[in-house]
Protein backbone atom coordinates (compact mmCIF):
# COMPACT_ATOMS: atom_id res chain seq x y z
CA UNK A 1 0.00 0.00 0.00
CA UNK A 2 1.24 3.68 -0.76
CA UNK A 3 1.86 5.91 1.82
CA UNK A 4 -0.59 8.75 2.42
CA UNK A 5 0.88 11.15 5.58
CA UNK A 6 4.47 11.44 5.98
CA UNK A 7 5.37 13.91 8.79
CA UNK A 8 9.43 14.73 9.15
CA UNK A 9 10.09 16.35 12.46
CA UNK A 10 6.94 18.16 12.17
CA UNK A 11 7.20 21.12 14.37
CA UNK A 12 4.25 23.68 14.46
CA UNK A 13 4.46 26.89 16.69
CA UNK A 14 1.30 29.47 17.59
CA UNK A 15 3.14 32.93 18.26
CA UNK A 16 5.57 31.76 21.11
CA UNK A 17 3.88 28.40 22.00
CA UNK A 18 5.35 25.03 20.53
CA UNK A 19 2.12 22.77 19.65
CA UNK A 20 3.77 20.09 18.53
CA UNK A 21 7.55 19.44 18.54
CA UNK A 22 9.19 17.41 15.98
CA UNK A 23 6.80 14.74 15.05
CA UNK A 24 7.11 11.80 12.86
CA UNK A 25 4.45 9.88 11.11
CA UNK A 26 3.25 7.74 8.70
CA UNK A 27 0.11 6.44 7.37
CA UNK A 28 -0.19 4.21 5.39
CA UNK A 29 -3.23 3.56 2.80
CA UNK A 30 -5.60 1.24 3.94
CA UNK A 31 -4.85 1.91 7.90
CA UNK A 32 -6.82 3.58 10.65
CA UNK A 33 -4.07 5.93 13.40
CA UNK A 34 -5.35 6.53 16.29
CA UNK A 35 -4.18 10.30 18.10
CA UNK A 36 -4.16 9.77 22.29
CA UNK A 37 -2.85 12.87 24.23
CA UNK A 38 -4.34 14.94 27.00
CA UNK A 39 -6.24 18.18 26.35
CA UNK A 40 -3.87 21.11 24.49
CA UNK A 41 -1.07 18.08 23.45
CA UNK A 42 -1.79 19.30 19.94
CA UNK A 43 -3.67 16.32 18.67
CA UNK A 44 -6.05 19.03 16.81
CA UNK A 45 -3.16 21.12 15.54
CA UNK A 46 -1.33 17.83 13.63
CA UNK A 47 -4.67 17.13 11.69
CA UNK A 48 -4.75 20.51 10.94
CA UNK A 49 -1.32 20.56 9.72
CA UNK A 50 -2.11 17.23 7.85
CA UNK A 51 -4.89 19.26 6.42
CA UNK A 52 -2.63 21.99 5.42
CA UNK A 53 -4.72 24.43 7.70
CA UNK A 54 -1.50 25.48 9.26
CA UNK A 55 2.01 26.09 8.37
CA UNK A 56 4.83 24.15 10.25
CA UNK A 57 7.72 26.36 11.41
CA UNK A 58 9.80 23.28 10.77
CA UNK A 59 9.81 19.77 9.07
CA UNK A 60 7.25 19.19 6.50
CA UNK A 61 4.57 16.99 6.06
CA UNK A 62 3.79 15.30 2.83
CA UNK A 63 0.19 13.74 1.82
CA UNK A 64 0.54 11.28 -1.12
CA UNK A 65 4.04 13.06 -1.90
CA UNK A 66 3.10 16.34 -1.73
CA UNK A 67 2.48 19.73 -0.17
CA UNK A 68 -1.30 19.10 1.54
CA UNK A 69 -2.55 22.52 -0.08
CA UNK A 70 -1.15 21.77 -3.53
CA UNK A 71 -3.80 18.22 -3.84
CA UNK A 72 -6.50 18.67 -6.25
CA UNK A 73 -9.49 19.88 -4.85
CA UNK A 74 -11.62 16.92 -2.68
CA UNK A 75 -8.15 15.08 -1.93
CA UNK A 76 -9.22 15.51 2.24
CA UNK A 77 -11.69 15.63 3.94
CA UNK A 78 -11.23 16.96 7.64
CA UNK A 79 -13.91 16.98 10.24
CA UNK A 80 -12.80 19.31 13.20
CA UNK A 81 -13.59 18.75 16.94
CA UNK A 82 -16.15 21.44 16.88
CA UNK A 83 -17.78 22.42 14.24
CA UNK A 84 -17.74 26.46 14.32
CA UNK A 85 -20.67 27.15 12.28
CA UNK A 86 -23.32 29.36 12.12
CA UNK A 87 -26.03 26.84 13.09
CA UNK A 88 -29.07 29.62 12.22
CA UNK A 89 -27.37 29.22 8.83
CA UNK A 90 -30.55 28.42 6.30
CA UNK A 91 -29.38 25.22 5.46
CA UNK A 92 -31.08 21.50 6.19
CA UNK A 93 -28.68 18.03 6.45
CA UNK A 94 -29.01 17.20 2.39
CA UNK A 95 -27.42 20.85 1.75
CA UNK A 96 -24.47 20.70 4.04
CA UNK A 97 -24.21 16.88 2.84
CA UNK A 98 -24.14 18.45 -0.54
CA UNK A 99 -21.74 20.32 -0.17
CA UNK A 100 -19.03 17.55 -0.06
CA UNK A 101 -19.44 17.38 -3.73
CA UNK A 102 -18.55 21.24 -3.86
CA UNK A 103 -14.37 20.66 -4.23
CA UNK A 104 -15.13 18.05 -6.58
CA UNK A 105 -17.42 19.93 -9.37
CA UNK A 106 -16.59 22.54 -11.92
CA UNK A 107 -18.10 25.81 -12.09
CA UNK A 108 -21.37 26.22 -13.89
CA UNK A 109 -22.02 22.30 -13.79
CA UNK A 110 -25.44 21.04 -12.60
CA UNK A 111 -25.77 19.02 -10.02
CA UNK A 112 -25.19 15.72 -11.63
CA UNK A 113 -27.00 12.40 -10.89
CA UNK A 114 -23.79 10.90 -9.58
CA UNK A 115 -23.79 13.68 -7.17
CA UNK A 116 -27.60 13.07 -6.17
CA UNK A 117 -26.25 8.97 -5.73
CA UNK A 118 -23.17 10.05 -3.18
CA UNK A 119 -25.00 12.26 -1.35
CA UNK A 120 -28.12 9.40 -1.05
CA UNK A 121 -25.04 6.99 -0.22
CA UNK A 122 -23.48 9.25 2.66
CA UNK A 123 -26.43 10.10 4.25
CA UNK A 124 -27.49 6.30 4.02
CA UNK A 125 -24.25 5.37 5.57
CA UNK A 126 -24.51 7.74 8.47
CA UNK A 127 -28.17 6.64 9.18
CA UNK A 128 -29.13 10.16 8.53
CA UNK A 129 -31.46 9.28 5.73
CA UNK A 130 -34.31 10.13 7.97
CA UNK A 131 -33.18 13.82 8.79
CA UNK A 132 -32.06 14.94 5.62
CA UNK A 133 -35.28 17.59 5.29
CA UNK A 134 -34.32 18.86 8.55
CA UNK A 135 -32.85 22.49 9.85
CA UNK A 136 -28.92 22.24 11.14
CA UNK A 137 -30.19 24.01 14.13
CA UNK A 138 -32.52 20.88 15.42
CA UNK A 139 -29.90 18.56 15.00
CA UNK A 140 -28.97 16.55 18.59
CA UNK A 141 -24.69 16.14 18.99
CA UNK A 142 -24.67 13.25 17.71
CA UNK A 143 -26.96 13.85 14.52
CA UNK A 144 -24.80 16.88 14.02
CA UNK A 145 -21.30 15.01 14.02
CA UNK A 146 -23.35 12.57 11.29
CA UNK A 147 -24.04 15.05 9.09
CA UNK A 148 -20.71 16.43 8.97
CA UNK A 149 -19.00 12.80 8.96
CA UNK A 150 -21.42 12.03 5.86
CA UNK A 151 -20.78 15.55 4.10
CA UNK A 152 -16.79 14.28 4.39
CA UNK A 153 -17.50 10.89 2.83
CA UNK A 154 -19.51 12.68 0.58
CA UNK A 155 -16.53 14.22 -0.82
CA UNK A 156 -15.05 10.86 -2.31
CA UNK A 157 -12.09 11.77 -0.48
CA UNK A 158 -8.44 9.60 -0.46
CA UNK A 159 -7.12 10.64 2.75
CA UNK A 160 -9.89 11.32 6.13
CA UNK A 161 -9.01 13.51 9.22
CA UNK A 162 -11.49 12.68 12.06
CA UNK A 163 -10.90 15.30 15.28
CA UNK A 164 -12.85 13.22 18.59
CA UNK A 165 -15.63 11.99 16.70
CA UNK A 166 -16.93 10.36 19.70
CA UNK A 167 -17.01 13.32 21.96
CA UNK A 168 -20.42 13.51 23.01
CA UNK A 169 -21.78 10.68 21.30
CA UNK A 170 -23.84 8.33 22.78
CA UNK A 171 -22.88 4.86 22.51
CA UNK A 172 -24.83 3.54 19.89
CA UNK A 173 -23.79 6.15 17.83
CA UNK A 174 -20.09 5.63 18.37
CA UNK A 175 -20.55 1.71 17.64
CA UNK A 176 -21.89 2.49 14.30
CA UNK A 177 -19.22 5.22 13.73
CA UNK A 178 -16.49 2.41 14.15
CA UNK A 179 -18.09 0.02 12.01
CA UNK A 180 -18.13 2.68 9.51
CA UNK A 181 -14.59 3.89 9.99
CA UNK A 182 -13.38 0.50 9.96
CA UNK A 183 -15.24 -0.77 6.56
CA UNK A 184 -13.74 2.65 4.49
CA UNK A 185 -10.24 1.32 5.93
CA UNK A 186 -10.95 -2.17 5.09
CA UNK A 187 -12.19 -0.27 1.21
CA UNK A 188 -8.24 1.57 1.49
CA UNK A 189 -9.07 4.77 2.74
CA UNK A 190 -6.32 5.84 5.18
CA UNK A 191 -7.96 7.27 8.24
CA UNK A 192 -6.52 9.68 10.93
CA UNK A 193 -8.61 9.84 14.06
CA UNK A 194 -7.64 11.79 17.23
CA UNK A 195 -9.90 10.54 20.70
CA UNK A 196 -10.01 10.35 24.51
CA UNK A 197 -11.75 6.62 24.47
CA UNK A 198 -8.45 4.48 25.14
CA UNK A 199 -10.65 1.49 26.53
CA UNK A 200 -11.63 0.89 22.98
CA UNK A 201 -8.73 2.04 20.98
CA UNK A 202 -7.41 -1.42 20.36
CA UNK A 203 -11.20 -1.69 17.77
CA UNK A 204 -10.83 1.21 16.24
CA UNK A 205 -7.18 1.32 14.82
CA UNK A 206 -4.39 -0.24 13.38
CA UNK A 207 -2.10 1.46 14.83
CA UNK A 208 -1.61 3.82 18.05
CA UNK A 209 -0.15 7.70 18.73
CA UNK A 210 0.82 8.82 22.07
CA UNK A 211 1.01 12.86 21.44
CA UNK A 212 1.89 15.38 24.05
CA UNK A 213 3.72 18.41 21.53
CA UNK A 214 5.94 15.33 21.15
CA UNK A 215 5.58 11.73 20.06
CA UNK A 216 5.57 9.71 23.35
CA UNK A 217 4.71 5.87 21.71
CA UNK A 218 3.96 4.48 18.70
CA UNK A 219 3.13 1.42 17.62
CA UNK A 220 0.07 -1.44 18.27
CA UNK A 221 -2.91 -0.44 20.33
CA UNK A 222 -2.32 -2.96 22.62
CA UNK A 223 1.62 -2.50 23.24
CA UNK A 224 1.22 1.21 23.20
CA UNK A 225 -1.43 0.79 25.89
CA UNK A 226 0.46 -1.47 28.18
CA UNK A 227 3.86 0.29 27.74
CA UNK A 228 1.72 3.02 30.42
CA UNK A 229 3.14 6.03 27.74
CA UNK A 230 -0.70 7.83 28.48
CA UNK A 231 -0.94 6.82 32.31
CA UNK A 232 2.79 8.49 32.68
CA UNK A 233 1.67 12.13 30.80
CA UNK A 234 -2.04 11.81 32.72
CA UNK A 235 0.21 12.25 35.75
CA UNK A 236 2.20 15.00 33.95
CA UNK A 237 -0.76 16.68 32.99
CA UNK A 238 -1.88 16.25 36.62
CA UNK A 239 0.87 18.07 38.23
CA UNK A 240 0.36 20.80 35.33
CA UNK A 241 -2.90 21.45 36.10
CA UNK A 242 -2.42 21.77 39.72
CA UNK A 243 0.44 24.21 39.35
CA UNK A 244 -1.57 26.31 37.15
CA UNK A 245 -4.24 26.58 39.65
CA UNK A 246 -1.60 27.81 42.30
CA UNK A 247 -0.31 30.38 39.89
CA UNK A 248 -4.01 31.44 39.68
CA UNK A 249 -4.56 31.77 43.28
CA UNK A 250 -1.26 33.67 43.63
CA UNK A 251 -2.28 35.98 40.36
CA UNK A 252 -5.66 36.61 42.17
CA UNK A 253 -4.17 36.87 45.58
CA UNK A 254 -1.52 39.83 44.10
CA UNK A 255 -4.40 41.71 42.41
CA UNK B 1 -56.49 56.05 -14.18
CA UNK B 2 -53.61 54.61 -15.90
CA UNK B 3 -52.21 57.75 -17.45
CA UNK B 4 -52.74 58.96 -13.34
CA UNK B 5 -50.43 55.36 -12.99
CA UNK B 6 -48.27 55.73 -15.81
CA UNK B 7 -47.65 59.68 -15.27
CA UNK B 8 -44.25 59.00 -13.90
CA UNK B 9 -43.09 57.14 -17.05
CA UNK B 10 -43.82 60.17 -19.22
CA UNK B 11 -40.26 61.39 -18.46
CA UNK B 12 -36.84 59.73 -19.68
CA UNK B 13 -35.30 60.72 -16.43
CA UNK B 14 -37.70 58.77 -14.48
CA UNK B 15 -37.44 55.73 -17.10
CA UNK B 16 -33.96 55.79 -16.38
CA UNK B 17 -34.42 56.18 -12.19
CA UNK B 18 -36.70 53.54 -12.75
CA UNK B 19 -33.71 50.92 -14.37
CA UNK B 20 -31.33 52.09 -11.84
CA UNK B 21 -33.72 51.23 -9.03
CA UNK B 22 -34.68 47.93 -10.36
CA UNK B 23 -30.80 47.11 -11.20
CA UNK B 24 -29.48 48.56 -7.87
CA UNK B 25 -32.17 46.93 -5.76
CA UNK B 26 -31.96 43.03 -6.96
CA UNK B 27 -27.76 43.23 -6.97
CA UNK B 28 -27.72 44.72 -3.13
CA UNK B 29 -30.21 42.30 -2.02
CA UNK B 30 -28.70 39.92 -3.90
CA UNK B 31 -24.98 40.31 -2.45
CA UNK B 32 -26.79 41.52 0.57
CA UNK B 33 -27.75 37.75 1.27
CA UNK B 34 -23.70 36.58 1.82
CA UNK B 35 -23.27 40.23 4.04
CA UNK B 36 -26.18 39.19 5.89
CA UNK B 37 -24.85 35.26 6.47
CA UNK B 38 -21.31 36.69 6.77
CA UNK B 39 -22.07 39.29 9.06
CA UNK B 40 -20.05 41.69 6.74
CA UNK B 41 -22.61 44.64 6.95
CA UNK B 42 -20.29 46.88 9.03
CA UNK B 43 -17.69 46.43 5.81
CA UNK B 44 -20.61 47.08 3.52
CA UNK B 45 -21.15 50.84 5.40
CA UNK B 46 -17.23 50.81 6.02
CA UNK B 47 -16.40 50.86 1.93
CA UNK B 48 -19.27 52.88 1.22
CA UNK B 49 -17.97 55.69 3.58
CA UNK B 50 -14.64 55.32 2.30
CA UNK B 51 -15.43 56.25 -1.11
CA UNK B 52 -16.64 59.59 -0.77
CA UNK B 53 -12.52 60.20 -0.38
CA UNK B 54 -12.74 58.42 -4.38
CA UNK B 55 -15.15 60.71 -5.13
CA UNK B 56 -13.31 63.86 -4.31
CA UNK B 57 -10.17 62.69 -5.53
CA UNK B 58 -11.50 62.15 -8.72
CA UNK B 59 -12.97 65.60 -8.49
CA UNK B 60 -9.91 67.03 -7.97
CA UNK B 61 -8.41 65.41 -10.61
CA UNK B 62 -10.90 65.78 -13.09
CA UNK B 63 -11.65 61.79 -13.23
CA UNK B 64 -15.18 60.17 -13.41
CA UNK B 65 -16.48 60.02 -9.89
CA UNK B 66 -17.40 56.19 -10.55
CA UNK B 67 -13.69 55.68 -11.25
CA UNK B 68 -12.48 57.40 -8.52
CA UNK B 69 -15.04 55.91 -5.77
CA UNK B 70 -14.53 52.42 -7.57
CA UNK B 71 -10.82 52.58 -7.36
CA UNK B 72 -10.99 53.51 -3.42
CA UNK B 73 -13.83 51.23 -2.53
CA UNK B 74 -12.28 48.15 -4.00
CA UNK B 75 -8.75 49.07 -2.24
CA UNK B 76 -11.03 49.59 0.86
CA UNK B 77 -12.33 46.17 0.27
CA UNK B 78 -8.94 44.37 0.08
CA UNK B 79 -7.52 46.54 3.07
CA UNK B 80 -10.17 44.93 4.89
CA UNK B 81 -9.91 41.73 3.91
CA UNK B 82 -6.47 41.57 4.48
CA UNK B 83 -6.36 43.04 7.65
CA UNK B 84 -9.21 40.22 8.50
CA UNK B 85 -6.17 37.35 7.42
CA UNK B 86 -3.85 38.60 9.41
CA UNK B 87 -5.78 38.88 12.69
CA UNK B 88 -4.12 41.47 14.51
CA UNK B 89 -6.29 43.88 15.05
CA UNK B 90 -10.07 43.19 15.69
CA UNK B 91 -11.97 43.67 12.33
CA UNK B 92 -13.93 46.21 13.49
CA UNK B 93 -11.63 48.38 15.18
CA UNK B 94 -9.49 48.34 11.73
CA UNK B 95 -12.89 48.96 9.79
CA UNK B 96 -13.82 52.01 12.33
CA UNK B 97 -10.58 53.22 12.07
CA UNK B 98 -10.16 52.86 8.21
CA UNK B 99 -13.67 54.22 7.26
CA UNK B 100 -14.33 57.19 9.10
CA UNK B 101 -10.58 58.21 8.38
CA UNK B 102 -10.93 58.07 4.65
CA UNK B 103 -14.45 59.90 5.14
CA UNK B 104 -12.86 62.74 6.63
CA UNK B 105 -9.92 62.77 4.03
CA UNK B 106 -12.58 63.38 1.93
CA UNK B 107 -14.24 66.38 3.94
CA UNK B 108 -11.33 67.41 4.38
CA UNK B 109 -10.21 68.07 0.86
CA UNK B 110 -13.42 69.24 -0.11
CA UNK B 111 -13.54 71.84 2.25
CA UNK B 112 -10.04 73.16 0.83
CA UNK B 113 -11.71 73.80 -2.34
CA UNK B 114 -12.92 77.48 -2.95
CA UNK B 115 -15.15 76.43 -4.93
CA UNK B 116 -17.29 73.13 -5.34
CA UNK B 117 -19.50 71.70 -7.45
CA UNK B 118 -20.04 68.27 -6.24
CA UNK B 119 -23.55 67.20 -4.50
CA UNK B 120 -22.50 66.38 -1.27
CA UNK B 121 -25.99 65.89 -0.37
CA UNK B 122 -26.59 63.42 -3.43
CA UNK B 123 -23.33 61.72 -2.75
CA UNK B 124 -24.49 61.27 1.09
CA UNK B 125 -28.12 60.55 0.26
CA UNK B 126 -28.79 59.67 -3.32
CA UNK B 127 -30.08 61.51 -6.29
CA UNK B 128 -31.54 58.70 -8.90
CA UNK B 129 -33.10 61.14 -10.94
CA UNK B 130 -29.87 62.54 -11.74
CA UNK B 131 -28.57 58.83 -13.39
CA UNK B 132 -27.49 59.85 -16.71
CA UNK B 133 -28.01 57.78 -19.73
CA UNK B 134 -24.16 56.96 -19.54
CA UNK B 135 -24.48 56.16 -16.05
CA UNK B 136 -27.21 53.42 -16.69
CA UNK B 137 -24.96 51.93 -19.18
CA UNK B 138 -22.24 51.81 -16.65
CA UNK B 139 -24.63 50.49 -13.81
CA UNK B 140 -25.82 47.20 -16.48
CA UNK B 141 -22.37 46.32 -16.96
CA UNK B 142 -20.99 45.99 -13.69
CA UNK B 143 -24.45 44.80 -12.51
CA UNK B 144 -23.78 42.09 -15.16
CA UNK B 145 -20.08 41.74 -14.03
CA UNK B 146 -20.73 41.43 -10.90
CA UNK B 147 -23.97 38.50 -11.14
CA UNK B 148 -21.85 36.59 -13.58
CA UNK B 149 -18.97 36.10 -11.11
CA UNK B 150 -21.22 35.57 -8.13
CA UNK B 151 -23.13 32.68 -10.90
CA UNK B 152 -19.29 30.86 -11.38
CA UNK B 153 -18.07 31.26 -7.91
CA UNK B 154 -21.92 29.92 -6.92
CA UNK B 155 -20.89 26.45 -4.80
CA UNK B 156 -17.20 27.43 -3.24
CA UNK B 157 -18.78 30.68 -1.80
CA UNK B 158 -21.81 29.14 -0.27
CA UNK B 159 -19.17 26.37 1.07
CA UNK B 160 -16.73 29.33 2.27
CA UNK B 161 -20.24 31.27 3.53
CA UNK B 162 -21.11 28.01 5.85
CA UNK B 163 -17.68 26.50 6.91
CA UNK B 164 -14.52 27.98 5.80
CA UNK B 165 -12.30 25.59 7.74
CA UNK B 166 -13.07 22.22 6.08
CA UNK B 167 -14.06 24.06 3.10
CA UNK B 168 -10.57 25.26 2.90
CA UNK B 169 -9.17 21.60 3.94
CA UNK B 170 -11.11 20.11 0.97
CA UNK B 171 -9.31 22.23 -1.14
CA UNK B 172 -11.60 25.14 -2.28
CA UNK B 173 -9.44 28.67 -2.29
CA UNK B 174 -11.32 30.42 0.45
CA UNK B 175 -8.87 33.34 0.47
CA UNK B 176 -9.25 33.93 -2.99
CA UNK B 177 -13.47 33.56 -2.84
CA UNK B 178 -13.41 35.70 0.24
CA UNK B 179 -11.46 38.71 -1.62
CA UNK B 180 -13.46 38.49 -4.56
CA UNK B 181 -16.66 38.81 -2.64
CA UNK B 182 -15.28 41.82 -1.09
CA UNK B 183 -14.00 43.36 -4.45
CA UNK B 184 -18.17 42.24 -5.82
CA UNK B 185 -19.66 44.45 -2.73
CA UNK B 186 -17.32 47.13 -3.32
CA UNK B 187 -18.55 47.07 -6.88
CA UNK B 188 -22.00 46.65 -5.85
CA UNK B 189 -21.96 49.76 -3.31
CA UNK B 190 -20.69 52.06 -5.80
CA UNK B 191 -23.24 51.47 -9.04
CA UNK B 192 -25.32 52.04 -5.65
CA UNK B 193 -23.98 55.32 -4.70
CA UNK B 194 -25.83 57.72 -7.15
CA UNK B 195 -29.26 55.59 -6.72
CA UNK B 196 -29.44 55.07 -2.92
CA UNK B 197 -26.01 57.41 -1.22
CA UNK B 198 -23.56 56.67 0.73
CA UNK B 199 -25.33 56.38 4.01
CA UNK B 200 -28.28 54.30 3.05
CA UNK B 201 -26.74 51.87 0.73
CA UNK B 202 -25.98 49.87 4.10
CA UNK B 203 -29.44 49.50 4.46
CA UNK B 204 -30.04 48.09 0.95
CA UNK B 205 -27.80 45.44 1.46
CA UNK B 206 -28.65 43.96 4.40
CA UNK B 207 -32.34 44.68 5.28
CA UNK B 208 -34.18 42.83 2.28
CA UNK B 209 -31.64 39.63 3.29
CA UNK B 210 -32.75 40.20 6.73
CA UNK B 211 -36.35 40.04 6.07
CA UNK B 212 -35.81 36.79 3.43
CA UNK B 213 -33.55 35.40 6.25
CA UNK B 214 -37.24 35.68 8.76
CA UNK B 215 -38.84 33.70 6.15
CA UNK B 216 -36.61 30.95 5.02
CA UNK B 217 -34.62 28.04 6.49
CA UNK B 218 -32.73 27.28 2.61
CA UNK B 219 -30.27 29.01 1.42
CA UNK B 220 -31.78 29.22 -2.74
CA UNK B 221 -34.91 30.41 -1.40
CA UNK B 222 -33.27 32.82 0.78
CA UNK B 223 -31.16 34.03 -2.35
CA UNK B 224 -34.42 35.02 -4.37
CA UNK B 225 -36.22 36.01 -1.96
CA UNK B 226 -33.98 38.73 -0.95
CA UNK B 227 -33.49 39.62 -4.53
CA UNK B 228 -37.33 39.28 -5.13
CA UNK B 229 -37.77 42.10 -1.90
CA UNK B 230 -35.13 44.04 -3.19
CA UNK B 231 -36.47 44.81 -6.37
CA UNK B 232 -39.63 45.62 -5.79
CA UNK B 233 -39.35 47.70 -2.89
CA UNK B 234 -36.56 49.91 -4.92
CA UNK B 235 -38.95 50.24 -8.00
CA UNK B 236 -42.36 50.63 -5.17
CA UNK B 237 -40.41 53.25 -3.39
CA UNK B 238 -39.48 55.25 -6.34
CA UNK B 239 -42.77 55.07 -7.38
CA UNK B 240 -43.91 56.40 -4.18
CA UNK B 241 -41.18 58.78 -3.91
CA UNK B 242 -42.98 60.15 -6.91
CA UNK B 243 -46.43 61.19 -5.67
CA UNK B 244 -45.39 61.74 -2.02
CA UNK B 245 -43.05 64.28 -3.47
CA UNK B 246 -39.98 62.96 -1.04
CA UNK B 247 -36.59 61.92 -1.37
CA UNK B 248 -36.45 58.64 -3.48
CA UNK B 249 -33.82 56.74 -1.94
CA UNK B 250 -34.83 57.94 1.66
CA UNK B 251 -38.55 56.65 0.59
CA UNK B 252 -37.22 53.45 -0.64
CA UNK B 253 -35.35 52.51 2.79
CA UNK B 254 -38.22 53.38 4.68
CA UNK B 255 -40.11 50.71 2.75
CA UNK B 256 -37.49 48.18 2.96
CA UNK B 257 -37.60 48.61 6.87
CA UNK B 258 -41.20 48.49 6.74
CA UNK B 259 -41.35 45.06 4.91
CA UNK B 260 -38.42 43.83 7.51
CA UNK B 261 -40.43 44.47 10.29
CA UNK B 262 -43.73 43.14 8.74
CA UNK B 263 -41.68 39.70 8.19
CA UNK B 264 -40.72 39.99 11.62
CA UNK B 265 -44.25 40.36 13.13
CA UNK B 266 -46.21 37.67 10.42
CA UNK B 267 -43.20 35.60 11.31
CA UNK B 268 -43.88 35.77 15.30
CA UNK B 269 -47.45 34.81 15.02
CA UNK B 270 -46.92 31.65 13.04
CA UNK B 271 -44.52 30.70 15.86
CA UNK B 272 -47.43 31.73 18.40
CA UNK B 273 -50.20 29.73 16.33
CA UNK B 274 -51.03 26.81 17.93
Amino acid sequence: MAIAVRAHELTVRYDRVLALDRVNLTLDEGQALGIVGPNGSGKSTLLKAVAGLIAPVGGSIQVFGGAPRSQPPGTIAYVPQVEAVDWSFPANVYDVVAMGRFPRMRALAPFSKHDREVVDAALAALHIGDLRHRHISQLSGGQQQRAFIARAIAQEPRLLLLDEPTTGVDAATEEALREFVRELVARGMPVLMTTHDLERAAEWFDRLMVVDRRVLAEGDPATVLESGAYAGIREHVHTHGHLRTDATQEHAEHD
Amino acid sequence: MIDALLAPFQYEFMQRAFVAALVVGTLCSTIGTYVVLRKLSFIGDGIAHASFAGIVIAYLRGMDYYVGAAIVAVLTALGIGYVTRRGKVSLDTAIGVLFTGAFALGVFLMSRLPTYNIDLQGFLFGNILAVSRGDIVLILVLAALVFAVLIVIYRPLLYTSFDPVVAEASGIPVALIDYVLLVLLALTIVISLEAVGIVLVAALLVTPAATAYQLTRRFRRMLGLSALIGAICAVAGLYASYYLHAASGATIVLLVTLVFFMAMVSKRRWRSAP
